[in-house]
């Protein structure tokens, strides 16, 4: 069973991420923040992380910095979910090494293409 | 007292100065050297023996005339401003370093006029130094009591090896540097420093006669009434002896411009133009200081002293017949610091003047060419410091030989009649600018000539036939030709008298034949740079008109035998940077030419450095109608140049107010982008939430029930969210823009906040937050209702927000100030960190530590309050100093 974290401080957000991802059977874990995300990702080595960029205390950027000089964590792919949609800040996601970038508000069964794709 | 104790001491002394000397020089850059202090201190170098003896020595036999020396210069002082700024200023521009420089300078850089200066100035000074040196010998022998003291051997005489060691001196500190227009720090700040030991010993002995001697003033003046001479000293003797007043005054007033010594303190070693107002009201306080004592002092010696004495020398007999050997030693060594102060600078001086104005132009030139730049500055030292042995050699000499007769005052009145010789030539050359160099040359020799004639001359013919015969028939016999009654003026003193005649003549000659004559181009050219110097100020070197053929390696080689490769490399390439010049430039110019000039001024002189320049420079002659016309047109260039600068500024202030609007629309930009992004993210939140939650609607069918209406529920959430953020931000940029209308009326103030807490008063209960409001007295105030119950249902709801379940407390008061009502709403929630305390009012801020998963609320509830209360011309903020919780504050005028 894949493992798919979701690290977003939007409650409503989540609880549909939440319940698409656990009917098509990943084991999901929930992050309010970056260090919370840290902290589940160094516990939980997930295959996919789904991050938001402003979020409260460590934010996306910080958080995707900290995954990726993690070796435990080499194989996890990040996908960036934010509302920042202007060419410069997508540039400058996939410059720090997310695997893909989509921008707020995206469609469901977008994200669930794309996470798919990624995984295989 | 002991003859070598005397001497030890004196060499202590003499070791001391020149320890502050070697210190000064050291410390050149130090503010104990470089102040208005020194500077003034310095021009007290004017108050040579003649002032510390002899001014008793005269007030004693009549009486206050001896003020006539320090009257000039105090009458001249108001004139400093204009005078000595300007001559400070041109001697600057033009590297003067002597008094001959500048005057010759002023008539076209003229070689014999400079000479000319000198041999004036060292015909008037020696003597005067001779005499300096005497009242050296005299108080040594009071002082050690050799009253038969009459040595023919110089090999016994003190006051030769005395003269030898303020010859090493002045030679030691005088010439460490070729460049003669620079400054002496150490020589400046000893002449400082003997300055004050001569005026503190003079008003201690001055004080000791006056009050421990006699019962004070008073007591001097009664006893000294009684005497038979005191009518005569005290009175003033009508008409004559106002003439003989006015043109000793006069004297004075030239001699403190025009002494050597006084050109090179007040000149030369200045350092900023500013210390001239500081020298404007301390120097003539000093001369007060120094002229206090000196009547009661010559009386105090009337009265006491019997016999045939040296009145001059009261000061030291006074203490020496109480028995107070020790005072009489301060007196004696006040008077020797005048004497040195005055033999170092005059000799300093002139030997500047020997050698750049005599030696160097006339006989050393083709020398120079042929030397490299080390062994041609050993010349020009070597040659200033055997010109200051010979002067300081002559001087004793003299000393030996005339000066014995002569008094302290009739000698350097000489001096000063023949100094002031000069005077014509320097004062109108400053303000008028036909005065030519052959007016300035025959005025002068005329001038000199008749003072010799009627002052020096009676004395030496006197001295040599043993009687009066000439003074009393005149030349040949010729009543007209009387010295000291000339064309039969014969109511003023010899000195006075003297003045009168050589000054007419002087004068005369001078302004005739300038009138007559029109002088070269050169001198033309130098005239308009000095009278109109404030016009070329700017312009510099670029005001001397010259034409003709130069190389500039013809040039730099010249300077390079005299001030090194290094120096020359350096001072060209700084006049390339000033006057925009390319190094590739082959030919010289008239600003290089005069520049070169300048740059050798200090080392040789100008007359010499005109001269080596022009000697490897092909000079055309220019006519005097093309020199009047370049200056005309430099004028011209000044005005377009001032003009241009005028419009540059301009320009410059124009362009800085663009880029500081410019800026302010870059940051408004920026904040509005920021604003704007600050939107679409919050929008964008509760857009994609609805967007996800209706898709896993759409797609999934056989979702529990419960969940299914949870995700609605989410919907209708972020909908209300979405439609209150939408309604916030028209209302914040309503606000903004000051497009909203209020409906201000009178109101109670406690009703209005009763309406806002009823607002959130279930969900407080909810919370178990309990609100307090007390009510008082009413208050009114004029204020839009609804806009005032949005800001407290803000501050409520955000206090309600940090506060905790169960224990919350939230309290809302009210105070009535002079003009305002102030409305605080605190809570006893974690109150407001520190670093936000700057950002709460910003807009979309919002905090890190609220006590909930997800802040409520889009971020614009303060930013909207504080608009709200701004409309209303009030004031929100928060207590800073409140340590319980939260505090935040509003008024609202009444």
């Amino acid at each position: 069973m894949k493992k798919i974290l979701i690290v977003d401080d939007e409650p409503n957000i989540v609880m549909s991420l939440e319940y698409t991802f656990k009917k098509k059977s990943f084991e999901v874990f929930i992050a309010r923040d970056g260090s919370e995300a840290l902290q589940i990702a160094e516990e939980e080595i997930p295959d996919i992380v789904l991050l938001d960029i402003m979020m409260p205390n460590v934010d996306g950027y910080e958080t995707l910095k900290e995954i990726k000089n993690n070796k435990n964590l080499k194989d996890t792919k990040v996908v960036f979910l934010s509302a920042k949609n202007k060419a410069t800040d997508i540039e400058k996601g996939l410059s720090m090494g997310a695997d893909k970038y989509l921008t707020k508000p995206f469609s469901v069964k977008k994200l669930v293409a794309e996470i798919n794709e990624l995984l295989n | 007292m002991n003859n070598y104790l005397l001497i030890s001491i004196i060499i202590v002394y003499l070791t001391f100065l020149f320890l502050v000397a070697f210190w000064a020089e050291k410390n050149s850059k130090s503010k104990w050297v470089n102040n208005p202090y020194i500077y003034v201190l310095s021009l007290a170098v004017y108050c040579s023996a003649w002032t510390y003896y002899g001014s008793v020595g005269i007030a004693s036999q009549s009486g206050i005339s001896f003020l006539t020396i320090y009257l000039g210069p105090v009458i001249s002082i108001p004139l400093w401003i204009l005078v000595m700024r300007r001559v400070i200023r041109i001697s600057k521009q033009h590297k003067v370093s002597s008094i001959a420089d500048f005057i010759s300078l002023r008539y076209g850089n003229n070689r014999f006029l400079g000479a000319l200066v000198t041999i004036i100035c060292v015909f008037a000074i020696v003597p005067y130094i001779s005499l300096q040196l005497k009242a050296i010998s005299e108080t040594f022998e009071i002082i050690t009591d050799e009253t038969s003291y009459n040595s023919t051997l110089i090999v016994d005489d003190s006051t030769f090896y005395i003269a030898v060691l303020l010859a090493i001196f002045v030679a030691f500190f005088g010439t460490q540097a070729a460049d003669a227009s620079q400054h002496r720090k150490g020589i400046m700040t000893t002449v400082a420093v003997e300055s004050i030991m001569k005026l503190v010993f003079f008003l201690v002995i001055g004080i000791y006669i006056t009050f421990f001697m006699f019962d004070g003033t008073k007591d001097i003046y009664d006893q000294a009434s009684a005497l038979g001479s005191f009518e005569k000293i005290t009175s003033f003797n009508g008409l004559e002896s106002g003439f003989n007043w006015m043109f000793t005054i006069m004297l004075s007033f030239f001699a403190i411009f025009l002494l050597p010594r006084q050109f090179h303190v007040a000149v030369v070693e200045n350092d900023r133009e500013r210390y001239l107002k500081k020298a404007i009201w301390m120097f003539p306080l000093y001369l007060l200081l120094f002229n206090i004592f000196v009547i009661f002092i010559a009386w105090a010696g009337n009265l006491s002293i019997s016999g045939e004495v040296n009145h001059d020398y009261y000061t030291l007999l006074l203490p020496l017949q109480n028995g107070n050997i020790i005072l009489a030693l301060l007196v004696f060594l006040g008077g020797f610091s005048a004497v040195i102060s005055m033999v170092v600078v005059s000799t300093l001086a002139l030997s500047t003047m020997v050698s750049n104005n005599l030696i160097i132009p006339y006989g050393f030139l083709d020398k120079f060419l042929k030397g490299d730049p080390e062994q041609n500055e050993k010349y020009i030292k070597n040659i200033r410091r055997i010109s200051i042995f010979t002067l300081i050699i002559a001087a004793y000499f003299f000393y030996i030989n005339f000066s014995y007769e002569l008094s302290l005052y009739s000698i350097g009145l000489i001096s000063f009649a023949v100094i002031a010789q000069l005077a014509p030539s320097f004062f109108m050359g400053l303000f008028w600018n036909r005065g030519s160099a052959k007016a300035v040359k025959i005025g002068m020799i005329v001038g000199v000539f008749i003072v010799i004639y009627t002052l020096i001359l009676p004395l030496i013919v006197t001295v040599l036939a043993g009687n009066d015969l000439f003074v009393e028939n005149g030349l040949f016999g010729i009543k007209l030709l009387k010295p000291y009654a000339l064309f039969g003026l014969d109511f003023l003193g010899p000195e006075a008298h003297s003045f009168f005649w050589s000054m007419f003549f002087n004068t005369l000659s001078f302004l005739i034949i300038s009138l007559l004559s029109k002088g070269n181009y050169r001198e033309r050219n130098y005239a308009e740079m000095f009278v109109n110097s404030s016009n070329y100020a700017n312009l510099q070197d670029g005001a001397f008109v010259w034409k003709g053929e130069a190389f500039i390696s013809d040039i730099r080689n010249m300077l390079n035998r005299f001030l090194g490769e290094e120096r020359t490399e350096k001072a060209l390439n700084l006049f390339y940077l000033k006057y925009g010049i390319s190094k590739d430039e082959e030919m010289a110019d008239a600003r290089l030419i005069k520049f070169s000039e300048k740059l050798l001024t200090g080392t040789i002189g100008s007359a010499s450095a005109r001269i080596l320049i022009g000697s490897v420079a092909k000079e055309e002659p220019v006519s005097l109608l093309e020199v009047l016309k370049i200056l005309e047109e430099s004028k011209e260039t000044i005005a377009v140049n001032k003009a241009l600068q005028e419009k540059s500024e301009e320009l410059t202030r124009l362009t800085e107010k663009l880029k500081t609007a410019n800026e302010e629309l870059l940051e408004q930009d920026r904040i509005k982008d920021e604003f704007l992004d600050t939107i679409a993210h919050e929008l964008k939140t509760p857009v994609t939430s609805i967007k996800a939650a209706s898709e896993v609607l759409t797609d999934d069918d056989d979702m529990p029930e419960d969940l299914k209406s949870k995700f609605l529920e989410n919907i209708v959430t972020d909908s209300d969210r979405l439609t209150r953020l939408i309604h916030n931000i028209l209302d914040l940029e309503k606000l903004s823009k000051g497009q909203e209308h209020l409906e201000m009326e009178p109101r109670e103030i406690h009703k209005t906040i009763d309406k806002a807490i009823h607002g959130i008063e279930q969900i407080a209960k909810n919370k178990g937050v309990e609100l307090i409001h007390n009510h008082g007295y009413q208050i009114q105030a004029n204020y839009d209702e609804d806009r005032i119950i949005q800001v407290l249902t803000n501050l409520l709801s955000n206090a309600l927000k940090f506060s905790d379940e169960k224990t919350g407390k939230i309290k809302v008061q009210v105070r009535q100030k002079r003009q305002t009502v102030e409305i605080i709403v605190e809570d006893n929630g974690k109150g407001i960190p520190k670093e936000e305390m700057n950002y709460i009012f910003d807009k979309f801020y919002q905090s890190k530590y609220q006590n909930i998963k997800k802040p409520v609320g889009s971020g614009l509830g303060l930013a909207i309050s504080k608009k709200i209360v701004e409309s209303h011309n009030g004031k929100i903020w928060v207590d800073k100093k409140y340590k319980e919780g939260a505090r935040f504050l509003f008024t609202i005028p009444k």
